[in-house]
C-alpha cells in the first residue's frame, strides 16, 4: 500500500527537527519577500558581516546553554541555574581582571573552575541528596544571583581583558570566533553521545531511572555529568556574552536566559519528560528564536507587542511537536495521497 | 512515551508552588539585609522598608546607596529588598513590610500600573508610602504620600533641544527605549517627541526597547545599524547603559561613535562621563539618583502628619563633552 515517497514523507514528518526547521524556513521566506536586505553579506578587513551573521552570532549564547540543557532535560531533569551561573562567572571574571589583573588563561581557569563547583553542587543535590532537579537548580539560581551581586558590590564592571573581548567579538578566518567555539562544544557533545555509550545511558536514565540502574547504568554518575556539562556550557556562554558587551551587569547578565534555553530545547523537539533527545534540534530552536527576535526588530514591531508573535510561533511549533497532532497530520497526509492515486 | 501528561503537569504544579514559596521566602528573609544603625537617644527607632527594583544600572545602585547611607545617618532601621527586576517580588516585599509593621515604606516602582491593591493594604495599615524616581497610575492619589523624582518628560525635552542645537535641526534618529511600561521610558519618549516636534527635519527612523541594559542596547543597535546604517545620524538612548551598548555596536560596525553618529542619553552616571571624555558619547542629561535625603525628609513629614505635595521635583542638568572632564571627578556613581 505505502509507496516509497509517502513513507519518506511520513518519516520526515515524524522526525523531530522538521518543525523548527519549517518555522525557520518560513521566517527566512518572510524576510526574503518583505526585507531582502536581511540576506546582505559584506566583508570588512576580510571579516564577514551582515544581518544573518549577527543572528547566528547573537544566538550562540543560547545555543551553548541549550546544548547543556538538552542533556539535562534528557535525563528527566532541568537546569534553572544556568542564567545565574553566567552572572557568577561574569562577575568573578570581571572582578579578578579589574582588581588583580589576572590574565586570560587564569580567567578561563577560574570560569571553568567556578562552573565545575556549581555543576557538582547541582548534580550532587539531584542525584545523591535526591532533591527534584527543578527545586535544586532553583535554589542555585536564587543563590547564584546573590553571589554575583556581592562579588561586584552590585556595580557594573567594564571588561578590558583582550582574551575575553576576543571571545565575544573577535574573528577567526573571517568568521566570528563564537561560531567555531559553538561548533567545537557541539561536536564534543554529539560525539560523546553518539560514538560512546553516554548518549544511550542519558536516554536510559531519562526514560526509566530504576530500570537503567537495575541494568547496571551508573545513573547518579550520569546525572552528575550532565549537570557538570550544563554548568560549563553556561561558563562559556558567560565569557562570550561579556566579551561581546564589554561590560558585566551582575543584576542582568544571563537573566531569563535559562528560559530561552529551555524554550530552544522544547521547540527543537526534545520532550521535557526526558528520554530521547536531539542536540541539533536545540541548536535550530535557538536559531529560530533569535531569527524571530531580529525579524521583529527589523520590522519595527513595537517592543511592548513583540512578545505576542514570539509566543505564538513557539506555541505553534510546540503544538506541531505533539505526538498526537503529528500522527493525525501524518494520517491526513497519507490518506489524501492514497485518494489521489 | 512512558511519561504521561499527568506526571509532567504534576511536576509543573509542584514547581509553581515551590517557586511561589521560594519567592515569598526570598521576599522576606533571604535577600533582605536589615541595616541597623546605632540608635541615638532613647526614642523609638524608626523602621522603614525600601523596595528597590534591582541593581541593573549604575544609576540604580547609586540610588540604593544614597537611601541606605541616609538611613544609617539618621539612625533609621532600613529593611531593604532588591526585587531583581521583577514586579512580583516588589509586591511580595511590600506585603512583608506591612506584615512586619514598618513605620513607612519607600518604593521605587518598576512599572506604572498594578499597585492599587497592595497600596490599599498599606493604607489600611496606616503606613505611608513614599515613591521614589518613578510615578505610578492609581485612581486614588491618597494611596501614596508623595513622589520624589526627576521630571522625565523634561529630561527627554532637554535631550531633544541639545540635539536640535547640535545638528541645526536636522537628524535621523534611532531611539533606544527603556523597558516597555516603565515610567521613564514612556516619559522620556514623550518629552523627546515633543522636543523635536518643532523641527520637521528631525525624524525618528526606528525605535526599539533595549530594556535599560547595555547588552540589549548593543544587540538592538547592531540589528538596526545593519538596516539603517547609511541614514542614521544620531542615537538617543533612554539611559546611559544602553548608550554604552550602542557605542560598542557603532564601533563594531566600523564607525566612530560621537563623530560619525551622535550618541546622547539620560542619567549622567560616571561611566557616561568617562565615555564623553573619550569622545564617544556626546551628551547626557543628568537624572539625579541621590534621593535619600529628600526621601527621609518626606518620611519624617508624613509621619508627623504634615501635608506633602504629591510631587517633589529634583532639578536635572545637561552635560556634554565640553563640560564632562570638569564634572567627572565629582561623580560619585
Amino acid at each position: 500500500m505505502n509507496s516509497a515517497p509517502s513513507t519518506f514523507v511520513s518519516r520526515f514528518l515524524q522526525s523531530r527537527i522538521v518543525w523548527p526547521l519549517a518555522g525557520l524556513a518560513l521566517l527566512l521566506l518572510f524576510n526574503f519577500v518583505f526585507d531582502r536586505s536581511f540576506f546582505e553579506l559584506s566583508t570588512r578587513d576580510g571579516n564577514l558581516y551582515g544581518p544573518m551573521v549577527s543572528v547566528i552570532r547573537l544566538s550562540v549564547k543560547v545555543m551553548l546553554l541549550a546544548t547543556g540543557m538538552t542533556l539535562v532535560i534528557a535525563t528527566g531533569g532541568v537546569d534553572l541555574s544556568v542564567g545565574s551561573v553566567m552572572a557568577v562567572v561574569g562577575a568573578l571574571v570581571a572582578f579578578l581582571a579589574e582588581k588583580y589583573h589576572v590574565g586570560f588563561p587564569g580567567l578561563l581557569a577560574v570560569a571553568l573552575g567556578a562552573s565545575l563547583v556549581v555543576g557538582v553542587f547541582n548534580g550532587a543535590l539531584v542525584s545523591y541528596v535526591g532533591i527534584q532537579p527543578i527545586v535544586a537548580t532553583l535554589i542555585v539560581m536564587v543563590l547564584g544571583r546573590g553571589v554575583a551581586l556581592n562579588i561586584t558590590g552590585g556595580m557594573p564592571v567594564p571588561i578590558e581583558d583582550t582574551g575575553v573581548l576576543y571571545l565575544g567579538r573577535g574573528f577567526i578566518a573571517g568568521v566570528p570566533v563564537q561560531i567555531p567555539l559553538l561548533l567545537t562544544v557541539f561536536a564534543i557533545a554529539a560525539l560523546a553521545c553518539r560514538k560512546t555509550a553516554i548518549g544511550l545511558f542519558v536516554e536510559a536514565v531519562g526514560d526509566n531511572e530504576t530500570a537503567s540502574r537495575l541494568s547496571g547504568v551508573n545513573a547518579r554518575g550520569i546525572k552528575l555529568l550532565v549537570y557538570l556539562f550544563s554548568a560549563s556550557c553556561a561558563a562559556l556562554a558567560a565569557l562570550v556574552s561579556i566579551g561581546d558587551v564589554g561590560r558585566v551587569e551582575p543584576d542582568r547578565l544571563g537573566q531569563m536566559l535559562e528560559l530561552d534555553a529551555i524554550t530552544a530545547v522544547v521547540v527543537g523537539g526534545t520532550v521535557l519528560t526526558g528520554g530521547r533527545f536531539t542536540l541539533l534540534g536545540s541548536i535550530i530552536g535557538a536559531l529560530l528564536i533569535q531569527t524571530l527576535t531580529t525579524t521583529l526588530t527589523r520590522q519595527g514591531m513595537p517592543s511592548d507587542v513583540s512578545p505576542v508573535p514570539k509566543a505564538l510561533v513557539i506555541l505553534i511549533v510546540c503544538l506541531l511537536q505533539s505526538q498526537k497532532l503529528r500522527s493525525q497530520l501524518v494520517r491526513l497526509f497519507t490518506s489524501s495521497k492514497t485518494h489521489a492515486s | 512515551m512512558k511519561h504521561t501528561a499527568t506526571t509532567s503537569s504534576l511536576r509543573w504544579t509542584a514547581f509553581a508552588i515551590l517557586a511561589a514559596a521560594i519567592t515569598t521566602f526570598t521576599g522576606c528573609d533571604k535577600k533582605s539585609d536589615t541595616q541597623s544603625a546605632n540608635s541615638q537617644g532613647g526614642g523609638k527607632k524608626l523602621t522603614v522598608g525600601f523596595s528597590q527594583v534591582g541593581a541593573e544600572s549604575d544609576w540604580r545602585v547609586a540610588e540604593t546607596k544614597s537611601i541606605k547611607d541616609e538611613a544609617a545617618k539618621r539612625g533609621v532601621e532600613l529593611k531593604f529588598n532588591d526585587a531583581e527586576g521583577k514586579v512580583e517580588n516588589q509586591l511580595t516585599a511590600i506585603r512583608s513590610f506591612i506584615a512586619q509593621g514598618v513605620d513607612a515604606i519607600i518604593l521605587a516602582p518598576k512599572v506604572e500600573t498594578g499597585w492599587e491593591p497592595v497600596l490599599k493594604e498599606a493604607k489600611a495599615a496606616k503606613i505611608p508610602v513614599i515613591l521614589v524616581d518613578r510615578g505610578i497610575s492609581v485612581s486614588d492619589d491618597s494611596l501614596f504620600a508623595t513622589l520624589i523624582a526627576s521630571d522625565f518628560v523634561a529630561e527627554g525635552k532637554l535631550a531633544a533641544e541639545w540635539l536640535a542645537k547640535k545638528t541645526g535641526g536636522k537628524a535621523k534618529i534611532i531611539e533606544l527605549e527603556g523597558s516597555p511600561g516603565a515610567a521613564p521610558a514612556i516619559d522620556r519618549k514623550k518629552g523627546f517627541a515633543a522636543g523635536i516636534a518643532a523641527f520637521p527635519e528631525m525624524k525618528i527612523i526606528a525605535a526599539q526597547s533595549g530594556d535599560f541594559e547595555t547588552g540589549k542596547g548593543k544587540e538592538v543597535t547592531e540589528t538596526l545599524l545593519q538596516q539603517h546604517g547609511k541614514d542614521v545620524t544620531a542615537i538617543y538612548a533612554h539611559n546611559d547603559n544602553m548608550a554604552l551598548g550602542a557605542i560598542e555596536a557603532i564601533k563594531a560596525a566600523g564607525k566612530k561613535p560621537g563623530q560619525d553618529i551622535i550618541v546622547l542619553s539620560i542619567d549622567g552616571v560616571k561611566s557616561a562621563f568617562q565615555a564623553m571624555v573619550k569622545g564617544e558619547l556626546n551628551c547626557t542629561v543628568e537624572c539625579n539618583p541621590l534621593l535619600g535625603p529628600a526621601a527621609f525628609d518626606a518620611v519624617e513629614k508624613a509621619l508627623k502628619g504634615d501635608k506633602l505635595d504629591k510631587k517633589t521635583i529634583v532639578q536635572d542638568r545637561v552635560f556634554d563633552q565640553s563640560s564632562a572632564a570638569a564634572e567627572l571627578p565629582n561623580r560619585k556613581y
